[in-house]
């Protein structure tokens, strides 16, 4: 292998690594075009924070939902604007989150977690699926076996 | 007449399930009063505060960051308003069988780092967060004495910034007792907070 070719390998390497790494901080407005996406795939929108524990223990479920080519996930962190780069961005890399994930940083809550569903009492976790026909919010934990059957009732 | 009946109640029920999950207080409901332990090991109840016009009930815990980012506020709060007649009254709902540090052990070592001016109770077995209609910690309801009733006047948040206390631009819980002192009824009666889910086996 000549040496231009294994800078070219380490420079692709570096530059997927800083892409996973590279969580936007939204606020609402921002955040709300992926939550009424037109697509074929169904939506997944799990609202959590590297300090939930329940949500935590909920991730690797939507991970494995993220693989699936007739599904979308959008992990949207709720974690404080403070503890973006010390908590966030090292628990993605630590876990090599796969799934998009964005920071929601916008502090009228009462405005936006209305906007995201009025059966929302703003407790984490949270989840919101879509599709075209269909919009169903869920404030609470997920067993495996429970999200799959809840998302395969979209299709 | 009574098939329209039939269907009136029904769409009435799926209104009712729609905003709420399950039996929730609504704002003008009776708040039910409770026996729980306190970290000073007596049981507290709401008739047990004679003098009081109404409570800052809150449901909070140990181990919730937005709990914790509400402590010096919610001292704040009861240094403000239990002379005036509206104590703060804390309730953690979870089950200590659930998480690790919301043992009444570990509230109590809590209260006193803090210097906890108020009660800290356990609601032991999670009897009394369902029928107030609580889901999450800190999630605060407050009541106005009337008579032996306490009326719910206020469900919601403390403020509107749980990331910083510098950043309040209005403090809900303030101001609906503020109006409930003056006489009048909170303009604003319902808001909304992220907090931590209620932890339960």
């Amino acid at each position: 292998m000549n040496p231009n070719r294994i800078l070219f390998l380490l420079l692709v390497t570096w530059y997927s690594f800083a892409q996973q790494k590279d969580v936007a901080s939204l606020n609402y407005e921002q955040l709300k075009p992926l939550l009424f996406q037109k697509s074929e795939r169904v939506q997944v929108i799990n609202f959590w924070a590297t300090w939930c524990a329940p949500c935590i223990k909920e991730l690797p479920y939507f991970e494995k939902l993220n693989q699936r080519d007739d599904v979308e996930v959008l992990l949207v962190s709720l974690d404080f604007p403070k503890h973006k780069q010390k908590r966030l961005l090292p628990f993605i890399e630590k876990y090599k989150i796969r799934s998009k994930v964005v920071h929601l940083d916008d502090a009228n809550e009462t405005f936006w977690i209305n906007q995201i569903s009025t059966k929302w009492s703003g407790a984490l976790p949270a989840t919101l699926i879509y599709n075209n026909n269909r919009r169903g919010f869920y404030e609470q934990s997920f067993t495996k076996e429970e999200l799959y059957a809840e998302v395969n009732s979209y299709f | 007449m009574k098939i329209i009946f039939l269907n009136l109640s029904f769409l009435f029920l799926i209104i009712l399930n729609d905003s709420v999950p399950g039996v929730a207080y609504q704002i003008g409901d009776v708040a039910t009063d409770f026996s729980l332990p306190n970290v000073d090991g007596k049981m507290v109840s709401l008739s047990d505060f004679a003098d009081a016009k109404g409570f800052i009930v809150i449901f909070t815990c140990n181990t919730c960051p937005y709990s914790v980012a509400y402590e010096e506020r919610i001292i704040a709060l009861d240094k403000k308003y239990s002379e005036e007649g509206y104590p703060v009254i804390a309730i953690n709902p979870n089950d200590p069988a659930a998480i690790d540090g919301d043992e009444l052990s570990d509230m109590k070592v809590r209260a006193e780092e803090k210097g906890f001016t108020f009660p800290y109770i356990q609601d032991v077995g999670q009897q009394i967060y369902p029928q107030y209609g609580a889901t999450k910690t800190p999630h605060v309801f407050v009541l106005q004495k009337d008579g032996t009733d306490n009326i719910v006047r206020y469900i919601g948040a403390i403020d509107d910034s749980s990331r910083s206390p510098k950043e309040v631009k209005k403090r809900y819980v303030e101001q609906a007792v503020d109006a409930l002192l003056a006489g009048k009824s909170p303009t604003t009666t319902k808001t909304k907070a992220i907090g931590c889910s209620i932890k339960t086996l």
